[in-house]
């Protein structure tokens, strides 16, 4: 392991990465969950809970493109067209998603058609990412500096069921996130769905979890071979730990403890994925060193990177602060 | 082999529409941005309240415009890696780090200063809100300033080596940004934006004074509009002219297309108008004027220009979209000029406000900007092939690997949803522009998630003691 500019690279845009998966996959879980709160104000209410932050939230998805674009273009190149199809549908559904959050408030006849653009384009572009990610860890074609498989290769069972898994566990941070952010029946029905999707989500986790060494022989060696079992054995643990604080904070009617832990499970399952692909960036085989750009074009973009994202990420933690606590319901939000 | 065409024109389709669909939302937000923070400072210059009442009025549709060019910048980000990964892997080190730097301005801005700018009136005094106002158009400024190096770099690269793996990568940066047609492409695109803005404000106005011919509001659009068309419109003329002679230094190939010139000659005519035949190799019908192209680019009466065939067909663009999009954009620009100096008659005699058939001109003149802007764009970007990286990196040689198939059905599914949500979108807009300005103009509603309130828009829906959500 070598702390050169590459590594660092790999750093911003894996943070990038991990901010946009919690961050963008409560407000995508409130869009999964929309079609079934059933009275239209607690659509509104579920709605304005995100409407501050989820903008700021996307910006992580193309931080994350453009810095690997820049930063590794050989991995951009090869990845992109590899998952194609999913790319492509979960451009789109961000495109529904994104104008619906707008148009929504602009008409009054028109407001189910945007209902069901949000709704549908947010499960579209979890369902994709979730795909996507099945796709990639699996493993992708190359030849010489290219993708080399079909346009369908995409489409595995593996996929399908991360796909699955990660509509259920954004479904999850959004419920946990309503739990904490609104009130009265709402809530409750926020936390029914919170115990759903959080047994469905460690379920998939512990599926994918143990699916992923047989993929591929390296992967089973970076978990189970000795000493790596000593560093890799206590995610596993902390996976255990974060479930029983989900289902004991939900049990116990706490606010925050649920989704902090809903966020945990993430955290942990992304840390897992990299023990599985470091230091690998198109799983199998390229490395990022291999694909890196080089150093001139690194260091360049490196300073405004470091000057201005510590600058965004202060100016979001202050949205944050100000949106604290519970939205409230009772105010005319919206007439 | 066929069927690798097609995904190629496919993908070329799917690049040229998404293009096209996006870049006119970022071209009216440069243009209005700066509009806005002028509005804004003649407010506090004059204390005059038409101009916050204009300000306020534009700042909704501001809003809108540049939320619909977010949400299609989104794909634009991605779609360099998804359909054109070869150019992705040969040249992300070197546009990859100028486009990483537009994205950083943009978030930053939006971070930053749009919250405040659309919200914030009441909230932090006007001083400060004009600054905010000020650094949202310095902002949109900035990002032109880096797309268009990346642009100018596929046009005129310069200031790279080429690694043992085949890829473009930095040398010089100050070459890479600073690229021979970089200065020139970027005073000529800020001009359209301002332009293409003007129209489209001055046709507004124009609509609501052919109405209500007092309204003070559609007064002060409309004369603002005309004083651009009359003064930066010959100003974006020789810009032009000057972006068009390094176009002929540095792309030759493209300028002879442009001005349907097969044949390579001495003392070359100006060919107004006429039917390019590419494979005839001859301009049909052609209306010319003796030795005035020569005179234009040479700055000599005999000066030599080259025609298409001093190069190979493999190097031709395409003569056909070329030769018309140029027409009409010079057209167009001309027709700005005119519009332009009818109105300065008719401020000289006093009438500007009393002449409804400029009024209706203007009103026919308010998408021109757009048609123009596009038509150029189309010149540029049509005038690069057939490479991607000009004179390097061939189009045919920079796309993705994919199937016909795979291309074709998401160009499908671009076209169909980007005509349900940007069909919206326009209809939104036009509501909007269709009710007249008033004495007592609404701000952006606190409250209603507006896109353009940026990534934190904390003013925007901060209790506040004076105008808190609760109240």
């Amino acid at each position: 392991m070598a702390f050169d500019l590459a590594f660092i690279w790999a750093g911003v845009i894996a943070f990038a990465v991990l901010a946009y998966v919690i961050a963008d996959g409560f407000d995508l879980g409130i869009g999964i969950l929309f079609p079934l709160l059933k009275q239209k104000h607690d659509r509104d209410v579920a709605m304005n809970s995100i409407a501050p932050v989820w903008d700021g939230n996307e910006t992580w998805l193309v931080l994350g493109g453009g810095g690997l674009y820049a930063a590794f273009p050989l991995a951009y190149a090869i990845v992109l067209p590899a998952l194609y199809a999913p790319l492509i549908a979960m451009l789109l559904g961000l495109v529904f998603r994104g104008v619906a959050f707008e148009f929504r408030w602009r008409t009054e006849r028109g407001r189910f058609l945007w209902d069901w653009a949000f709704a549908g384009g947010s499960t579209v572009v979890a369902l994709c990412q979730g795909i996507a990610l099945g796709a990639f860890i699996q493993g992708i074609k190359v030849s010489g500096r290219a993708y080399a498989g079909g346009w369908f290769d995409w489409l595995t069972p593996f996929s399908l069921v991360t796909g699955v898994a990660l509509v259920v566990g954004y479904a999850l941070l959004g419920a946990t996130w309503l739990t904490m952010k609104t009130t009265g029946e709402l809530r409750e029905e926020a936390r029914r769905f919170a115990f759903a999707s959080g047994i469905g989500t460690v379920a998939l986790i512990g599926i994918v979890s143990l699916w992923t060494p047989f993929l591929n022989p390296i992967f089973m060696s970076r978990w189970f071979a000795f000493p790596a079992i000593v560093y890799t054995l206590p995610v596993p643990l902390a996976v255990a730990g974060a479930a029983a604080a989900l289902f004991g904070g939900l049990r116990a009617g706490r606010d925050v403890q649920p989704f902090a832990a809903a966020l945990g499970l993430f955290v942990l399952s992304y840390i897992g994925l990299g023990i599985s692909l470091y230091p690998e960036i198109v799983p199998p085989g390229i490395t990022i060193w291999q694909a890196a750009a080089p150093d001139k074009s690194l260091a360049f973009l490196l300073i405004g990177a470091l000057i201005l994202v510590p600058v965004i990420i202060g100016y979001m933690a202050h949205a944050y602060w100000v949106f604290r606590g519970k939205v409230d319901v009772s105010a005319g939000y919206h007439d | 082999m066929t069927e690798f065409l097609d995904a190629l024109v496919l993908a070329r389709l799917q690049f040229a529409f998404t293009m096209a669909c996006h870049i006119v939302f970022p071209a009216f937000s440069i243009g209005l941005a700066s509009y806005l923070a002028v509005l804004e400072g003649l407010w506090l210059l004059t204390g005059r309240d038409v101009y916050l009442q204009v300000f306020k009025y534009w700042l909704r549709i501001f809003a809108l415009v540049f939320g619909m060019g977010v949400v299609s910048g989104i794909v634009m980000s991605y779609q360099f890696g998804t359909n054109w990964s070869v150019y992705a892997d040969k040249t992300g080190a070197v546009i990859g780090p100028l486009m990483g730097y537009e994205v950083l301005t943009a978030f930053f801005l939006e971070a930053g200063f749009l919250g405040i700018m659309l919200f914030g009136v009441r909230r932090v005094g006007r001083r400060l809100h004009f600054a905010a106002t000020l650094l949202v158009a310095i902002g949109t400024l900035f990002s032109a300033f880096w797309i268009l190096s990346a642009n100018s770099w596929m046009q005129t690269p310069a200031g790279y080596a080429v690694n043992a793996a085949g890829q473009f990568v930095p040398d010089d940066w100050w070459k890479v940004v600073f690229n021979p047609s970089f200065p020139y492409r970027l005073v000529h695109m800020v001009l359209a934006c301002y332009l293409t803005t003007a129209f489209a404000v001055g046709g507004v106005g124009a609509w609501h004074l052919l109405r209500a011919p007092a309204n003070a509001g559609a007064r002060v659009m409309y004369s603002m509009a005309l004083w651009m068309a009359a003064l930066v419109a010959p100003v974006q003329l020789l810009a032009g002219d000057q972006h068009g002679l390094n176009t002929f230094a540095y792309q030759p190939a493209k300028v002879a297309a442009m001005e349907g010139d097969f044949e390579t000659r001495e003392g070359a005519p100006l060919i107004l108008l006429g039917v390019p035949d590419a494979d005839a190799a001859t301009t049909r019908y052609a209306v010319e004027i003796p030795r005035l192209g020569s005179l234009i680019l040479t700055h000599e009466w005999n000066g030599e220009v080259r025609g298409l065939k001093a190069w190979p067909r493999s190097e031709w663009p395409n003569v056909t979209i070329l030769f018309f999009c140029f027409r009409i954009m010079v057209g167009l620009g001309f027709a700005m000029i005119g519009l332009g100096l009818w109105s300065l008659w008719h401020r000289w005699r006093g009438s500007l406000f009393a002449a409804p058939w400029l009024q209706r001109a203007a009103v026919a003149m308010g998408p021109a900007g757009f048609a123009a802007l596009l038509a150029g764009w189309l010149v540029t970007e049509t005038g690069r092939q057939p490479y991607t990286v000009y004179g390097l990196l061939r189009t045919a040689d920079s796309v993705s690997p994919l199937g016909a198939p795979a291309v074709a059905g998401s160009v499908a599914a671009f076209v169909i949803v980007y005509f349900a949500v940007f069909g919206a979108g326009l209809f939104y807009l036009l509501r909007m522009a269709g009710k007249a300005p008033q004495p007592e103009e609404a701000e952006p509603q606190a409250g209603i998630p507006t896109r353009t309130a940026g990534i934190t828009p904390a003013p925007a829906l901060e209790p506040h003691p004076a105008a808190g959500l609760s109240s």
